[in-house]
C-alpha cells in the first residue's frame, strides 16, 4: 500500500486545500493519473499519483486545507514490490539516520513498496537537500521513509509539517470551503473577489455550467447588501484576503530570495529574424490556421535547443554546485488574467517542432489561466524564459527563478534599420537577453547561448 | 452575412478566447490585442475560431484586417 501525500507544488508552497477528488475508492489508477485538485496559493493544480494501483480509502474531504506531508488517501498496489529498487540510488549519507526507534505510523510507511512522494522526484536527490534547506528542516533529524531509508520530499515536508501544529489557525468552516470547492470559479473572479471583500458562496455565476465570472463578482460587490467585513484585529485576515497575500507572497519570497542570493549577470543580443519571419509566412501561407505558427514557437524553440547544447545554463543550483537538469523542460512565464503569474514547463521542448511545442504551449496557457496546471508542470521547469514582447515591450532583464540558473527574455519583434552589407535597411528583430548565475557560469558561456540561438534562428527550417 | 452577424460573430469567438473579457466596453475601433489583452497565441486563437465560425479561410496576410471590432466586422461582412 502507497500514501498518497499532500504534495509541495512549489518551493514556498506549505499547505493546501483539496478541492476535488478525481477518484473514488475502488477505482484502478496509472502512475501519472490525475487523480485529486489541490488548490494551492497561485492557483488550482491537478495531482498526479506517483504510483499504479488501486484507490482504496480517500482521507481527506474536500474543502479542507492541510498542511504538505498529510495523508489525503491511500493506494494499494497491484504488485508489491513491482516497483523496487528504482529509488534506491542517491540515497544520501545523511539518510543514514535509520535505525531510531520508529513510530508506529513510519513503521507502517517503511513497508511500502513505493516512497509516498511523486516519482519524478527521486529520493535522497539535490532537489530533497534542497527543499529541507528551504523549510529548513535539519536531515540529519528525518527519518527516510524510501528504498534503503532514502529521504524523500515527502518525509521533508512531513517533518516540517510536524512540530508546527498552528494552534488556533482559522480555517473556514468545512460546509463553506466544500461549497466553494463545488462552485466554479474564474481565476480573476476568485482574485477580484478576494479585493473587494465578494463572498463568492453567495455569487450567482453567469459564466458556462453556472461558472462565476469577474462580471458577477463586479456586480455582487455593487449590491450594498453585501457586509463589509469590519475591521479583524491584527493578524486575523479572512481566507479570502489571506489567499490574496499569499498569492503575492511567494512571488515576493521566490524573487526577493532569487536577488538576494543569485549573483544575476545579464546579457543582450539583437537578434534579425530576417529569415525566420521569411520562412514562417511562407510555411503559414500553405496551411490551415491550425497549423500555423507564432514567432514565439520559433523564439522559444531556439531557447529551448540552445539550452541542450549549452547545457550550463539548463539546471539548478543547489548545495553551492550546479546540477544538471539534463534534459530541456521549458518554463515559460504565463500572465493570469487580472494578476498573477505562474511558469509551468514545457517537457522535452527541445525534441519538439515548433508547431507542436507552440500547441503544447497553448495548452498550457489555456489550463493556467482556467486553474488546471498538473504538479508536474509547475516543479519540472530546468530554465525559463518570459516573452513579455507579446505585451509590447522591446527587452525584458528577467530574475532566475530560483534553484535556476538562467532566465531567458524575448522582447517584442519590430522592424529597425539594419546596416547590412554597407547598406541600411528595414528589417525584423528581436531583442533576447540572458540573465544568467554567476555562480553557475561566467559571461563566456551565456554569450554562447546568446549566439546558438541567433545561428539557429538563422536556419529555421532546421528547427 | 451582414455587419450585424458578423460583429455577433466575432464577439461570440472572442468570449471563447477571452472569457473574462467585458465586450460591452469594448470601442468599436479599440485595437483587440490591446484591450483585452491579447497575446499572439490568443489572437492565433481568435483567427482559427473565427475561421471556423464564419467558414471562411483567414490568411496571414489578412490579420491586420481584423485589428479592431469594426475592421473585423467590415472584413467578414465584405467577403459574403
Amino acid at each position: 500500500m502507497a500514501d498518497f501525500l499532500m504534495p509541495a507544488l512549489g518551493a514556498d508552497m506549505d499547505e493546501g486545500t483539496l478541492l476535488e477528488w478525481l477518484v473514488k475508492p475502488g477505482d484502478e489508477v496509472h502512475k501519472g493519473e490525475v487523480i485529486a485538485v489541490v488548490d494551492t496559493d497561485k492557483a488550482a493544480i491537478e495531482v498526479e499519483s506517483f504510483a499504479p494501483g488501486t484507490i482504496e480509502r480517500l482521507i481527506v474531504n474536500p474543502g479542507e486545507t492541510i498542511p504538505v506531508g498529510t495523508l489525503l488517501a491511500t493506494i494499494a498496489e497491484p504488485m508489491a514490490g513491482q516497483v523496487a529498487g528504482k529509488k534506491q540510488r542517491a540515497a544520501g549519507k545523511k539518510a543514514a539516520a535509520a535505525g531510531k526507534p520508529m513510530t508506529p505510523r513510519k513503521a507502517r510507511r517503511e513497508r511500502t513498496a513505493e516512497p509516498a512522494e511523486p516519482a519524478h522526484l527521486e529520493a535522497g536527490s539535490p532537489l530533497v537537500r534542497h527543499l529541507a534547506e528551504e523549510l529548513g528542516v535539519d536531515l540529519e533529524r528525518v527519518h527516510g521513509t524510501g528504498h534503503g531509508g532514502a529521504i524523500t520530499r515527502a518525509d521533508v515536508t512531513l517533518a516540517a509539517a510536524t512540530p508546527a501544529p498552528q494552534p488556533g489557525k482559522p480555517t473556514p468552516p468545512r460546509t463553506a470551503a466544500a461549497a466553494l470547492a463545488r462552485q466554479r470559479v474564474t481565476p480573476i473572479a476568485r482574485r477580484l473577489a478576494a479585493e473587494l471583500g465578494v463572498d463568492l458562496s453567495g455569487v450567482t455565476g453567469s459564466g458556462p455550467d453556472g461558472a462565476v465570472r469577474e462580471a458577477d463578482v463586479r456586480r455582487a460587490a455593487e449590491i450594498p447588501a453585501v457586509p463589509r467585513q469590519a475591521p479583524r484585529p491584527a493578524g486575523a485576515v479572512s481566507p479570502a484576503q489571506a489567499r490574496l497575500l499569499a498569492t503575492r507572497q511567494v512571488t515576493a519570497r521566490l524573487m526577493a530570495r532569487s536577488k538576494r542570493e543569485i549573483p544575476h549577470y545579464y546579457l543582450s543580443d539583437t537578434i534579425d529574424l530576417t529569415r525566420a519571419m521569411a520562412w514562417m509566412h511562407d510555411r503559414n501561407r500553405e496551411l490551415a490556421v491550425t497549423e500555423r505558427i507564432v514567432p514565439a514557437a520559433l523564439l522559444l524553440k531556439a531557447a529551448a535547443v540552445a539550452a541542450l547544447r549549452v547545457p550550463a545554463l539548463n539546471g539548478f543550483w543547489l548545495d553551492d554546485q550546479f546540477s544538471p537538469g539534463g534534459r530541456v523542460h521549458l518554463g515559460v512565464a504565463i500572465s493570469l488574467r487580472g494578476g498573477g503569474l505562474v511558469t509551468p514547463a514545457v517537457h522535452d521542448a527541445a525534441d519538439l517542432p515548433p508547431l507542436e511545442l507552440m500547441n503544447r504551449l497553448r495548452d498550457l496557457v489555456t489550463r493556467a489561466r482556467a486553474g488546471r496546471l498538473r504538479g508536474s508542470e509547475l516543479t519540472d521547469a530546468t530554465i525559463t524564459v518570459t516573452n513579455l514582447g507579446d505585451q509590447g515591450v522591446e527587452l525584458v532583464y528577467g530574475v532566475i527563478y530560483p534553484p535556476q540558473v538562467a532566465l531567458v527574455g524575448f522582447g517584442k519583434v519590430v522592424e529597425r534599420p539594419v546596416a547590412v552589407d554597407g547598406m541600411v535597411g528595414v528589417r525584423p528583430v528581436v531583442v533576447a537577453t540572458l540573465a544568467a548565475d554567476h555562480r553557475a557560469t561566467d559571461g563566456f558561456t551565456g554569450a554562447r547561448f546568446l549566439t546558438t540561438m541567433s545561428d539557429l534562428l538563422q536556419r529555421p527550417e532546421e528547427m | 452575412m451582414n455587419t450585424q452577424q458578423a460583429t455577433q460573430a466575432i464577439e461570440e469567438v472572442l468570449g471563447q478566447v477571452a472569457p473574462d473579457a467585458d465586450l460591452s466596453a469594448l470601442a468599436p475601433d479599440a485595437d483587440l490585442r490591446d484591450s483585452l489583452e491579447l497575446d499572439s497565441l490568443d489572437f492565433l486563437s481568435f483567427i482559427e475560431g473565427l475561421s471556423k465560425r464564419v467558414g471562411q479561410r483567414i490568411d496571414e496576410d489578412e490579420y491586420q484586417k481584423l485589428a479592431t471590432l469594426a475592421s473585423a466586422s467590415a472584413f467578414i461582412a465584405g467577403r459574403g
